[in-house]
């Protein structure tokens, strides 16, 4: 369901932990979702590839999570937030080639420490929040006219 | 370069059929086995060279607007992934040759590289 408010439109996505068979399902409902708006293919790639990454993250990394996204004329605002263990030094996590990914994702092609330095490449503003033993939220936002 | 001849230039077979594939237009590619790599390259019409074959592969192909995927070294994906494939459109290939070989002989017959940004 996407309600509409005053030409702004915003929705949520459930992600679960270890789900791969699903993943990705979220980023790519909400590239449809730009699509249809008519905003530029360049920024719907930053946009997917930013709440993709972060969609990954969720599903290696925590037991369950949540995408809550909010679309105006102006911007995109993307909200990832997990119950995970969360980040215990994130400067270090936010480091290109940093990754604890195990064996077992790094043979399904994740784990190459790129996915934290890639969302923030993609997006106009990036931020990340983390308590350990709770959970961690990535807040991004994709300006919509250049 | 069009998919039909990148096909030749590999010995590629294609293993799903997508609508129009022979006259899909590559301007690029780029060679991976990891997937926020992938990712990371900005191309609009590139192709993707791997040895990874299972379903997430097309998830990420989809997220970046990669074109078509060439498996190397006679790998072949299972059910699941072809189906992804059909369902997203993007073709599939498989080739007998290595990476560094499929590489080689695409930089060779002139694709350049996926630009990094
Ligand atoms: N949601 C999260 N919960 C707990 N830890 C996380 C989370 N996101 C990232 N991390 C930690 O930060 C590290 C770096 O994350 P990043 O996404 O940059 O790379 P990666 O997931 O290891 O590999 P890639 O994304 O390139 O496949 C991870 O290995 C993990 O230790
Ligand atoms: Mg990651």
């Amino acid at each position: 369901m996407t309600p509409e408010i005053n030409g702004n439109v915003e929705g949520s996505f459930q992600l679960i932990g270890g789900n791969f068979t699903n993943a990705g399902e979220a980023s790519t409902q909400l590239k449809m979702k730009l699509f249809e708006f008519g905003v530029d293919d360049a920024i719907i790639r930053r946009a997917a590839i930013a709440t993709f990454e972060a969609e990954m993250n969720v599903i290696i990394y925590a037991a369950a999570g949540q995408l809550h996204y909010y679309i105006t004329p102006e911007n995109i605002k993307i909200r990832v937030e997990d119950m995970g263990p969360g980040i215990e030094d994130i400067e270090q996590a936010m480091q290109e080639g940093y990754s604890t990914a195990p064996e077992w994702v790094r043979e399904m092609g994740w784990g190459a420490g790129m996915g934290l330095p890639n969302m923030k490449r993609n997006s106009d503003e990036f931020m990340i929040e983390s308590v350990v033993g709770e959970g961690t939220t990535v807040h991004m936002t994709i300006n919509l006219n250049e | 370069m069009k998919l039909k001849e990148i096909a030749k230039v590999l010995d590629a077979q294609f293993i799903t059929e997508a609508m129009d594939a022979d006259d899909l237009d590559i301007s690029s590619a780029c060679s991976t086995d990891l997937m926020s790599v992938v990712l990371y390259y900005h191309s609009m019409n590139c192709l993707l060279i791997t040895g990874l074959t299972q379903p997430s592969v097309i998830r990420t192909a989809e997220i970046a607007c990669i074109k078509c995927i060439v498996f190397v070294q006679g790998k072949n994906p299972n059910l699941q992934t072809i189906e992804l494939a059909k369902e997203k459109g993007i073709p599939l290939l498989s080739t007998p040759h290595s990476m560094y070989s499929v590489s080689g002989r695409l930089f060779q017959a002139g694709l350049p590289s996926s630009p990094e940004k």
